[in-house]
This record gives C-alpha cells, sequence and structure tokens, in this order.
C-alpha cells in the first residue's frame, strides 16, 4: 500500500473519507432526532402516571423506569435485535406460516433509545411536576379549565421551562448512545470511522475523527439550548 | 337553609373508590407489566436446558468476576486521578483549571465505546513505537485497555461529583476552620469532607451503577466480562435466553445497589431528620 498522507485519507471523494464519515454523521443526526419526540412524548406520560395519585399508575410508571434505567444499554439493544425478530417472527408464522423478519438497525436502535431515554426524561419531567405547586392546578379548575386545558395551558408551559436544563443532559446522553447502535451495523458515525481505520490501519486518527464529531455535535447542541433557553426566558418574562 | 342545619352537617363522606378512569388504565398497566414477567418466566421454564445451563453458567459467573474486577479497579483508579483534575478545576491558575474543564469536557462529550476504541485499537495501532517503550504488554491485553479508558472517563465524572460536592460547603466553614487555626489540609479533611461526603454519596453511587452497565461496553473489545460471555454464548448457541440471563443479572446487581446507596444515604443524615 502506498504510504498516504494524511490530508489525502480525510479528503472528500473516492481516496478520502470524509464522505463516508460525513454520511455516518447524518445518520446520528437522524437517529438521535427521530429518537427525541418519541422518548419526549413516552418520558412526559411516564413522569405523569410515576406523580399520579392512583397508586396502580404509579406502580406501572416505577417498573417502567426501573427496568429501563437498571439495563445496561447494550444488553437492552440487544435483546430488542436479536429477540424482537423472534417474537414478531411467531406471531407473523400464524398467519403466514413462510414469512422471516428481519429488523431494521435502525428501527431497533430507534426504539431501544426511545425506551433509555424516556425513562431517564421521565425522572426528569417528575421532579419538575414536583416542583410545580399545587395551587397552579388549583387556579386552573377555578376559573373552569379542564384537567386537559389545566394541564396543556397552565401547567405543561411552566413544566417545560423547569425540566429543560435536567432534558439537556438527557439529549447529551442520548447523543453519545447512539455510537452503541454502531454494534449491530447501523452506518453510523463510528461504524464508517472504524471501517476507515480497518482498511486504511490509521485506526488512531479515525478514532480520533469520531471523538471530535462527537464533541462537536455536543458543543453546537449546548448553542443550541442555549438559544432555546433564552427564547424560554423571554417568554416567561413577558 | 338555617345555620343551625349547616353546622350540623358532618364532615363529607369519604370518595367511593369506584373505578376512575385513572384506575382502569393503571390495573390495566400493572397486568402488562405482570403478563410481561410471566412470559419471560414462562419462556425460561419452557425453555429450560440443562445442557445450556451446565456449559454456560460457569462462564457467566467468571463474567461476573471480570465485570466486577473491571468496575472496582477503574473506580479506584478513577477516584485518584480525579482528585487531580478536580484540583485543577477549582484552582484560580487558567492555565490549570482550562487543561483540566478540557479534560472533563472531552470524556464526558465523547461516548465511552468511542474512547475505548481509541485506547484499543487508536493506541494499540502504534505497536512498533509502544514496544520500544516497553508499553506493549498493557496495551495489547483488551482488559487493560478497558480498564485504561474507563478509569479516565470515570475520572472526569467524579472529579466533576467531587467538586460539586466540595464547593457545595458554604465559604463559612472555610473560614471559620482557618480562625480556628486550622491549616487548608486539616480542614479540608475534618470540616469540609464529611459535609461534603452526604451530598457527594448519591452521585458516587450513580456513578457506580453507570459504570456497571458501561462496563458491557468492553465485551465489544473482546473481554470475556459477563456481556462478552453471553455475547459468547448466544453465537454458540442461538438462544435468546442468552441474553434474558444477563440481563437479569445486571438488574439485579443494579437494584442491590441503587437500595444499597439509598440505606448508606439514610444512615448517614440520620442527625439531619428530626
Amino acid at each position: 500500500m502506498p504510504a498516504q498522507s494524511i490530508w489525502t485519507l480525510l479528503s472528500w471523494g473516492p481516496d478520502g473519507w470524509s464522505d463516508d464519515i460525513a454520511s455516518g454523521v447524518l445518520v446520528t443526526i437522524a437517529l438521535a432526532l427521530a429518537t427525541l419526540p418519541i422518548g419526549l412524548v413516552i418520558g412526559f406520560f411516564v413522569a405523569f402516571a410515576k406523580q399520579h395519585e392512583e397508586p396502580s399508575l404509579r406502580l406501572a410508571g416505577n417498573i417502567y423506569t426501573t427496568v429501563f434505567r437498571g439495563l445496561p444499554e447494550l444488553v437492552t439493544l440487544f435483546l430488542f435485535f436479536f429477540g424482537m425478530p423472534l417474537l414478531l417472527q411467531h406471531v407473523v408464522r400464524l398467519f403466514n406460516p413462510d414469512a422471516t423478519i428481519d429488523v431494521n438497525s435502525f428501527v431497533a436502535g430507534m426504539i431501544v433509545l426511545s425506551l433509555i431515554f424516556s425513562s431517564y426524561a421521565s425522572e426528569v419531567f417528575l421532579s419538575a411536576f414536583r416542583a410545580i405547586p399545587k395551587g397552579q392546578y388549583e387556579g386552573g379548575y377555578a376559573i373552569g379549565l379542564s384537567k386537559w386545558q389545566t394541564m396543556r395551558l397552565v401547567i405543561l408551559p411552566q413544566l417545560i421551562r423547569i425540566a429543560f436544563p435536567g432534558l439537556e443532559n438527557c439529549w447529551l446522553s442520548l447523543l453519545k448512545d447512539t455510537s452503541l447502535v454502531s454494534v449491530v451495523n447501523l452506518a453510523e458515525t463510528l461504524r464508517q470511522s472504524g471501517v476507515a481505520a480497518r482498511v486504511t490501519k490509521h485506526s488512531f486518527l479515525f478514532y480520533s475523527v469520531a471523538a471530535l464529531i462527537f464533541l462537536a455535535l455536543a458543543v453546537l447542541s449546548s448553542i443550541a439550548t442555549s438559544y432555546i433557553l433564552r427564547y424560554l426566558g423571554r417568554r416567561e418574562a413577558r | 337553609m338555617s345555620v343551625s342545619q349547616a353546622i350540623a352537617i358532618d364532615k363529607p363522606p369519604s370518595q367511593a373508590r369506584g373505578w376512575p378512569r385513572a384506575r382502569i388504565l393503571g390495573y390495566a398497566l400493572v397486568s402488562i407489566w405482570i403478563l410481561f414477567g410471566l412470559g419471560i418466566v414462562a419462556y425460561l421454564v419452557y425453555a429450560w436446558n440443562a445442557e445450556f445451563f451446565a456449559r454456560y453458567a460457569p462462564a457467566y459467573l467468571q463474567g461476573l468476576g471480570t465485570t466486577l474486577s473491571l468496575v472496582a479497579i477503574s473506580m479506584v483508579l478513577g477516584a485518584a486521578l480525579s482528585l487531580p483534575v478536580a484540583y485543577g478545576r477549582m484552582s484560580k491558575d487558567p492555565f490549570l483549571s482550562g487543561l483540566a474543564y478540557c479534560y472533563v469536557y472531552f470524556f464526558r462529550g465523547t461516548p465511552l465505546l468511542v474512547q475505548t476504541y481509541l485506547v484499543y485499537y487508536g493506541i494499540g495501532s502504534f505497536r512498533p513505537e509502544l514496544e520500544t517503550v516497553g508499553l506493549w504488554w498493557f496495551f495489547r491485553e483488551a482488559f487493560y485497555c478497558g480498564v485504561f479508558a474507563f478509569s479516565l472517563n470515570t475520572a472526569a465524572y467524579q472529579a466533576e461529583i467531587l467538586r460539586g460536592a466540595i464547593e457545595s460547603v458554604p465559604r463559612g466553614q472555610w473560614e471559620g476552620a482557618a480562625s480556628l487555626g486550622l491549616h487548608k489540609l486539616q480542614t479540608l479533611r475534618k470540616v469540609i469532607l464529611p459535609q461534603a461526603i452526604i451530598v457527594a454519596l448519591r452521585p458516587y453511587g450513580n456513578e457506580l451503577i453507570l459504570m456497571i452497565k458501561a462496563s458491557a461496553i468492553v465485551a465489544i473489545i473482546t473481554v470475556y466480562d459477563l456481556m462478552g460471555n453471553a455475547k459468547l454464548a448466544y453465537a454458540k448457541s442461538f438462544d435468546i435466553q442468552a441474553y434474558i440471563w444477563v440481563a437479569i443479572v445486571y438488574l439485579v446487581m443494579v437494584e442491590i445497589l441503587r437500595h444499597g446507596v439509598e440505606w448508606i444515604e439514610r444512615r448517614i443524615t440520620v442527625h439531619l431528620h428530626r
């Protein structure tokens, strides 16, 4: 193999690996962004259940967080990636005996990351729920709002503002957890860097690039969140 | 309605338990969980395979030992390394604090998996250089690489925990101790740390739990820890119970730790409760 300079390896095009890694970065961002809304919604409802006066709802919510926060991310991922096709196959074979099922690693990653993200986010939402005084609910009911309206118009706007810093942490760990999906062959940043490392034998270079990309994503997120935070603050002041 | 009538009214009757929508939903969700749990138990009973168990149970036990020693060594080394980092973070010297900040930012901002790869494959690729320095024996072993990466990573997190805990103690405590003639180290040991430990206990417990969960990552760089043995068992048998068993073991470990931390916290904050 002719000795290639670092700059050739990092160039864009057939000789370099930048284009491959860039496509991986897009997959990473897409995975994180696709997980975020699902995780937020599930997390909100789990938190809602955990602060409900009905004990059975609280129990169900607590089991959810115990399970998905207690399991290592990798174990959850493998359980779903290998277990879900088996389960689905049993179900589908009832109707169509010859069917085989393959799970897309993007979808499996999305489901697993949503479960993990939502269990952490639910704790953040729960402490935000506890920070909102009871009088806010009572005030809402007193002016004739229904339960759902009180939640949407009175509680939720305050909840988001209180929960935001905690959710930012959840988002940062979600971003980092996307790298785990590379082990089930999703062509995201780490996977693509790993391929480049193996082909070119420049492991240190390409894994450093991957690390710097994740670092850059973290910096970009904190810039974005500071803008959002300023926006939320302005809404509050008005 | 007369006044006397209003006074004679007792307190309102307690609400009928009944079946509001929330309770129906709650019971339904709990039943789903119970069914799910029973399903797993039923599957494990149905798929009970004495041969599988006899073959892999010792490997799992050995893997558990590997996991625990990896976590224990990394936690201790990380704790030692976190002292200078935390000192740097709290230092007034801009160079020192900037350096410590970069260290913490790097290790908290990048995935642990990337760091592990960077050590095992990245540093490991400089084999000739490492051989001349005489460090190749260290970076050849996946287990040592795992310990190296994990110690560096947890040092960054532990430094932040330590800093947060020490800074949570009010300044007046330092000043009070100084006015009594204690020097800095004595103040730290006798006044600040006892108060900081109460604040730091829960984050340290969480960090330990996170490390145990994260240690599953070393299975990818061919360390045969708990997860590594599960991977091996699955690759040989294509039996999903390989992962179910390992999930149960991790869950039990994490729950024991979590309750243990809560118990210790209750014990050391006895003087704060009345």
